[in-house]
């Protein structure tokens, strides 16, 4: 029942707008409304009744396993949600002088120091509100960099297949056209094909590492080689970060420029789709095109510094700093788990990953690159079982539900056919991935045994298998008063 | 071990089935010449520690009485908004990809649509942006991609300075020109006579801020028109909660504008020094395949029962790739989690009751503050909830002595609008009572003394 068929013509809860309606003066009557938007009439309890059952209708990690590849769905401390809430922080107006805001730019200064010793990288700016956004960022400056020298030829982002969409979405966003190469049979990328690649019109090359097939680039250094003296920047999508966090800095493997996916790696929380947050860190010869403002400390005292001082700017990305308060939950996450902590992030993510992976190896199920370490992500395969089962990933995936798991990634990468992607971070026990393997197990003899009951899950959800494609022929967007 | 559960016989459990001695082993494909743990952070905290230092920051920055708006408002926020909210059930859920492990947000988001396409008067809405910046800047390549032959987007002067140059800097690597279009120095927003020179020429859009950054509301009926008869889309920029109270972009003009967008930090969102908050798009149905990011649809399952999906995404970067609509994935979605719950909870007659007092209050502010001498509203212009006023001494020395008696008593409006000289943005909402006007005066007063 949607909250708008809850709504009865005239309810008002008395307690939530002020008890008498105010006068309009002087705004002309053609600019006035003239009949009241389409909002419930709802009592305060209906509304907490209404969206408190919906939130029951929700996979999410405080409640399930949600072994979500590339997404990195840890624990989010409840405690980095209640301080960033105090109501100092909530107050805050963003354009209040800096001297009203001290203690919350001391945070976002620490955090941008604590960033830039963790990627190795010169230079952070936090606006980015979201991956995609530090992508943006990302490949911005890098057309900057290249334009402030005069150089116009470079036309080309290089992007592998395995990337995130995102990736050729972003460059193409820059104005840049984009060069797709090849992944070997081992999961790096085809060398041949990046040497093939590269040349005068290479702006740069953008890369995860840990790739999305869950293995670290063996040649990144040589890659990196590759690029720079083809004149190209190397840019790197912080999306795997949480794989090597405190075991290898971006900046070391010759990255030019970062963004950092805090609602991964810093455990800010996904919000079923955002708010995100993704800061940029760049290296030295970046430094004089990060986005605008970037908090600086000068004699004791925390100041934005903006286009002023930042004149070659790559500009403002949003009408204030970004998302302060998910940078605020980062920081407190991050002095949590202190550099002892941060270390082990990395460590157990592999850990759990690797033993996931043998497991489910033993278990039956194909992985997909088998002769490789997982990073803190690896990938099974279902090609061989849909041949002789006609099961699919899909089902594989749906049927997890009904046995209390939120699905892995599937059918992405693209590349790899049939494919689970799965992620299960550092802060789930191993019990629980021993129940895990147990119900992968049990849906393996299922697809066996009963396909057609596999391909009809999910069973035990709110809902079973929707029409996506009546959906999409049919558009049903909004809901109407006569509907 | 913060957050790691694993015990010692975990580990040697976990190292043996994989066949490794110990964790390092795991890592032995990273080419020991790259490898490099030193991190100068400091030693973790207990949960007692930090929030021991982040109840010290929190009180450095203190409580002020707030006069600030230009884009982010301070309004009262229901306590079930956040309490629902940060329930985990929508805070650790990721984006609603497995549509039926996700019925709650999906069908929220459903709902959000019916209710912001109802408020903007148009036929869909996305399930948001980032914020109202990105969001026009969004809307301009929108405007460009269905326009097909022009590159060229018409800015008033008078959309927030901020917004103008986050427009500039995602636009700009795609070859498209933003022209920015004078105000009326009497009346405070644009007039049709200003767009003159463009009539006739290939233009994909004219932005319309309502109201506008001083606050002033703009004849959008007129330029609605202009733009449509020169070929232009109109995109509206539009206040949330202004829009119980004003004509929404949907009956501006003859046939109404093309697409609104703006921030939605009014509905339920606190000020948070700038974020997260979230960005809103609707749109007319014809452009329902050129608008960016996520779309929730209503369809059935396979028993017939009524349920939520993300669709048409075919429009975006997960399935598109380079050929996608916008590069935009993660957006705001716990943002707007507290504004859907906000509309429920306010409704129709609340949300205009909440925009009404805040336009009755910061109309009898200014009336207060013209009382002083040299103090006076500088547009003749109707407005919302935000008033640009002259000053008669240098505005950041008014500010500072304002703030030393707790009072942000508004925006230095020259800087970014240096013909206006010692201007002020003032804005009361419905937060503020006739007490916290009186003593904001009484204060302005001492300090123009």
């Amino acid at each position: 029942m949607l909250i708008f068929e809850h709504s009865r013509p005239g309810r008002r809860n008395y307690s939530q707008s002020p008890a008498t309606a105010a006068e309009i003066r002087n705004i002309p009557q053609n600019l006035l409304r003239k009949t009241l938007p389409l909002l419930p009439e709802v009592s305060e309890m209906d509304a907490v009744r209404h969206y408190t059952r919906l939130s029951q209708l929700n996979f999410s990690i405080d409640t399930q396993f949600y072994p979500l590849g590339s997404c990195t769905m840890k624990y989010n401390p409840r405690v980095c949600n209640s301080l960033a809430m105090l109501p100092q922080f909530l107050a805050r107006h963003p354009l209040a002088s800096e001297d009203t805001g001290q203690g919350f730019l001391a945070c976002m200064y620490e955090l941008q120091e604590i960033l830039k010793d963790v990627t190795g990288m010169a230079g952070v700016s936090l606006t980015p509100m979201a991956g995609a956004q530090g992508e943006f960022v990302g490949v911005a400056m890098i057309r900057a960099y290249h334009e402030a020298r005069g150089d116009y030829a470079r036309t080309e982002i290089i992007v592998p297949d395995a990337a995130h969409g995102t990736n050729p979405a972003t460059a193409v966003m820059c104005g840049y056209k984009v060069v797709e190469i090849p992944t070997g049979k081992e999961g790096d990328v085809d060398m041949a094909a990046l040497k093939a690649a590269v040349g005068p019109k290479t702006a740069g090359l953008m890369l995860t590492n840990p790739s999305t097939l869950g293995v670290f680039e063996k040649n990144i250094a040589e890659m990196s080689k590759i690029v720079h003296q083809a004149g190209g920047l190397l840019y790197y999508d912080g999306a795997n970060l949480n794989a090597i966090l405190g075991k290898v800095k971006p900046g070391d493997m010759g990255f030019d420029v970062i963004h950092i996916n805090l609602h991964k790696t810093f455990s800010t929380p996904h919000g079923g789709g955002g708010p995100g947050s993704a800061p940029v860190g760049v290296a030295e010869r970046l430094l004089p095109f990060m986005p605008v403002p970037v908090v600086a400390l000068e004699q004791g005292t925390y100041r934005w510094l903006t286009e002023k001082e930042i004149p070659q700017s790559i500009g403002r990305l949003s009408a204030h700093m970004g998302n302060a308060g998910v940078l605020l939950r980062a920081y407190i996450y991050i002095r949590l788990l202190g550099a002892e902590g941060m270390h082990r992030v990395a460590e157990f993510a592999t850990l759990n990953a690797n033993y996931l992976m043998v497991e489910l190896s033993k278990a039956g199920f194909e992985i997909a690159y088998p002769t490789r370490r997982a990073s803190h992500e690896f990938i099974v395969t279902l090609k061989d079982l849909k041949e002789k089962t006609g099961v699919t990933a899909m089902n594989v995936a749906k049927r997890l539900l009904d046995k209390g798991y939120h699905a892995p990634t599937t059918y992405f990468p693209m590349l790899v056919p049939e494919c689970l992607l799965i992620e299960p971070a550092e802060t789930e026990s191993k019990q629980t991935l021993d129940a895990f393997v147990a119900s992968m197990k049990e849906i393996l003899a299922e697809a066996h045994a009963q396909p057609e009951m596999l391909k009809g899950a999910p069973h035990t959800t709110p809902v079973r298998k929707l029409d996506d494609v009546k959906a999409a022929r049919e558009p049903d967007l909004t809901w109407k008063q006569s509907s | 071990m913060p957050f790691i559960p694993h015990t010692e016989e975990d580990i040697s459990v976990m190292l043996a089935s994989i066949g490794a001695n110990t964790i390092e082993d795991l890592f032995d494909e990273i080419p020991p010449a790259l490898k490099n743990g030193s991190l100068q952070v400091l030693p973790g905290l207990s949960e007692m520690e930090i929030s021991r230092l982040m109840l010290e920051r929190a009180e450095t920055d203190g409580r002020y009485l707030n006069f600030i708006g230009a884009g982010a408002y301070e309004h009262h926020i229901p306590a079930a908004v956040w309490q629902i909210t940060t329930r985990g059930e929508f805070y650790s859920s990721y984006t609603p990809y497995q549509a039926e492990a996700s019925q709650g947000t999906l069908q929220l988001l459903y709902e959000y649509q019916t209710m912001m396409a109802s408020l903007t008067g148009m036929d869909v809405s996305n399930a948001s942006m980032y914020d109202g910046a990105s969001a026009l800047a969004e809307a301009a390549l929108m405007a460009v991609r269905s326009h097909k032959s022009s590159r060229r987007i018409l800015m008033p002067t008078t959309v927030h300075p901020i917004y103008r140059r986050v427009v500039r800097a995602i636009v700009k690597n795609q070859g498209i020109e933003v022209v920015e279009i004078p105000y009326c120095a009497e009346c405070g927003h644009t007039l049709v006579e200003s767009l003159a020179p463009y009539a006739g020429q290939d233009i994909a859009a004219l932005v319309i801020p309502q109201p506008n950054f001083f606050g002033v509301l703009e004849p959008v009926d007129a330029l609605t028109d202009w733009a449509h008869s020169n070929n232009a889309l109109a995109i509206g920029v539009v206040n949330p909660m202004a829009l119980a109270l004003l004509t929404p972009p949907g009956e501006w003009g003859s046939t109404g504008a093309d697409i609104a967008v703006g921030e939605g930090q009014p509905l339920g969102i606190p000020l948070s020094s700038g974020g997260p908050y979230f960005g809103f798009m609707a749109c007319k149905q014809s452009l329902v395949r050129q608008i960016p990011g996520r779309i929730i649809g209503r369809t059935t399952d396979l028993d017939g029962r009524t349920g939520f999906v993300l669709t048409l995404q075919a429009r975006e970067q997960h399935i598109r790739r380079s050929k996608a609509t916008s590069n935009i994935c993660t957006n705001q979605g716990l943002m707007v989690t507290a504004a859907t719950i906000y509309m429920s909870l306010v409704g129709p007659e609340g949300l205009r009751r909440i925009a009404a007092q805040s336009h009755a209050n910061t109309m009898a502010l200014v009336e207060q503050m013209e009382t002083l001498k040299g103090v006076k509203r500088i547009f003749s212009g109707p407005l919302f909830h935000e008033a640009a006023v002259t000053l008669p001494t240098p505005t950041d020395a008014v500010l500072k002595t304002l703030k030393n008696q707790g009072i942000l008593a508004g925006l230095n409006l020259g800087e970014h609008y240096p013909e206006l000289g010692n201007a002020l943005l003032v804005c009361a909402t419905e937060t503020k009572i006739a007490a916290d006007l009186e003593k904001y005066v009484e204060h302005l007063r001492r300090a123009l003394a």
